[in-house]
């Protein structure tokens, strides 16, 4: 059963139409990642999926009772507004401190608890957003370009922990992306967007496609042989990393 | 009660419980950069005294009615988009001067509109008292009930919604809650120094403050200190009450702040 279903939906800012006719779903502990050129409305959609956008047309389905982690692109604290580490894992209900640490052991957020948020750097914020996201034991994490500003290894790393946490939590994961070679190797199912979807499915099926290849244009071929070689390249590492855990 | 027989405990009373409320909502208008909604929703009580007047109202509900209906129509405005920084400043100032307008076209004495404008808080009496301590309560448990989704939806509109609340009630709720100070405040501070009296203590808070909680409690301490402090030297100084407290506030805000950056450096 679907976790979240996107059904037909149009939103119209003004007089541009950000979205038409966009159909996507989630099942239950799949990653689905959407990737899409600038502007073209992969933001939209996740708020649309969080209700935090009004739709022009069509609806948004959810399954009763579904928690949503939210992870946003960014978020700008208010300097007037002090928020330690601490206190933001705490919204919108306290927790323990014992699962609170925990959260941040999972994330990969290290020790900081007790600093403030504006102090925190780029990588370090992104990571305390992810905590908080996991602490209410979300059936799904939704993530909006969580590695932009990260460096290829600070974004590598953050995958690798969103993987643990899947397979912790069992649950699903949509993503919306530009690192198109590190993300498409760890989808389950990749949508591409323009307004529209243009085309989706598997990584490989996507990569192939006409539409993506016309989307993504020529400096794309650069990043797909890179996606290519990284994804074998991660394969191996994945089945070593198994043999390792095995023996 | 004896000791609320001396207009002077009454008036350290009154200022007290508006500083106590208006020091809790100020946090939200500081983060939220509401100041100018402050300012539209005091403005506007000029103009429901004016109707007060005309109708032979309660002064208190007019302001209330008036000042709730363009906290409503800034709330409004801003869920749509279009409450810009010049609406916002064309609403504040308009209601001011349609207000004073209003109260000079009323038939009648003329009205001592000093008392309105810059606060008349050693006239408080027991009616009075009672109202502003009951707004005081009010606004307390509403904010105390709300504070997950208040502060979730100051924080970030789209995590709030992620999170399955409506931020739009807790903008409702804010903008309501401060017609309410409003119309409590403008006997102890005027009209025209509420909002110093929402944004001044917050400010000077956020120095000394870790969490918002923390900062919510020092705001509410620094605006009983102001307002204490305040009536003491309009006292001494024989001056108005309401200028005098924003004086003080605006020296406990200077204080903090400089002892804050000399504490950074």
């Amino acid at each position: 059963m679907d976790l979240i279903a996107a059904d037909g939906i149009d939103v119209r800012h003004g007089a541009t139409q950000v979205l038409h006719g966009v159909s996507l779903r989630v099942a239950k502990g799949e990653i689905v990642t959407i990737v899409g050129p600038n502007g073209s409305g992969k933001s939209t959609l996740l708020r649309c999926l969080i209700g935090a956008q009004r739709l022009t047309r069509g609806r948004v389905v959810k399954s009763p009772g579904l928690r949503i982690g939210y992870v946003p692109q960014k978020l700008h604290i208010d300097p007037t507004l002090p928020m330690t580490v601490r206190r933001f894992l705490d919204l919108p209900v306290r927790v323990r401190d014992a699962d609170a640490q925990a959260a941040m052991d999972e994330a990969g957020a290290g020790h900081v608890m007790g600093r403030q948020m504006a102090d925190l750097s780029g990588g370090q914020f992104q990571r305390v957003l992810l905590a908080r996201a996991i602490l209410s034991r979300p059936d799904i994490l939704m993530l909006d370009e969580p590695t932009q500003g990260l460096d290829q290894p600070g974004a590598a790393a953050f995958y690798q922990s969103l993987e643990a946490i899947r397979a912790h939590l069992g649950c699903a994961i949509l993503l919306v992306s530009h690192d198109l070679h590190v993300v498409m190797s760890a989808s389950d199912r990749v949508v591409c967007l323009n307004g529209h979807v243009c085309c989706e499915g598997h990584p490989a099926v996507v990569s192939a496609a006409p539409a993506y290849r016309e989307l993504f244009g020529t400096g794309t071929r650069g990043a797909l042989a890179l996606y290519r070689h990284e994804h074998d390249h991660a394969d191996h590492a994945a089945h070593h990393h198994h043999h390792h855990e095995e023996a | 009660m004896m000791l609320l027989d001396s207009f002077l405990v009454r008036a350290a009373l009154a200022g007290v419980g508006v500083a106590l409320a208006a020091g809790l909502l100020g946090c939200f208008v500081v983060w939220r950069r509401m100041a100018y909604f402050g300012d539209a929703t005091a403005h506007a009580s000029i103009l429901g005294i004016a109707l007060s007047l005309a109708f032979g109202t309660p002064v208190t509900l007019g302001i209330l009615a008036v000042a709730g209906a363009m906290g409503l129509l800034v709330f409004a405005l801003t869920d749509r988009g279009l409450a810009a920084d010049t609406v916002l400043g064309v609403l504040a100032h308009g209601a001011l001067g349609l207000g004073l307008f209003a109260v000079a076209l009323t038939p009648g004495p003329r009205v001592n509109l000093e008392a309105f404008l810059f606060g008349d808080v050693l006239t408080v009496g027991r009616d009075d008292l009672a109202l502003i301590w009951g707004g005081v309560a009010i606004v307390g448990v509403l904010v105390w009930w709300n504070w997950g989704l208040l502060l979730t939806s100051t924080l970030s509109v789209d995590l709030a919604h992620a999170q399955g609340m409506d931020p739009r009630r807790g903008s409702l709720l804010l903008s309501l809650l401060l017609a309410g100070v409003v119309a409590v405040a403008i006997q102890v501070v005027g009209a025209l120094l509420i909002t110093a009296l929402l944004i001044i203590p917050a400010a000077a808070a956020r120095n000394l403050a870790r969490t918002p909680e923390g900062m919510a409690l020092a705001a509410c301490a620094i605006g009983v200190l102001a307002a204490m402090g305040g009536l003491e030297l309009a006292v001494t100084a024989d001056s108005g009450v309401g200028p005098a407290t924003v004086t003080v506030a605006v020296a406990v805000f200077a204080v903090l702040t400089a002892a804050g950056r000399l504490r950074r450096s």
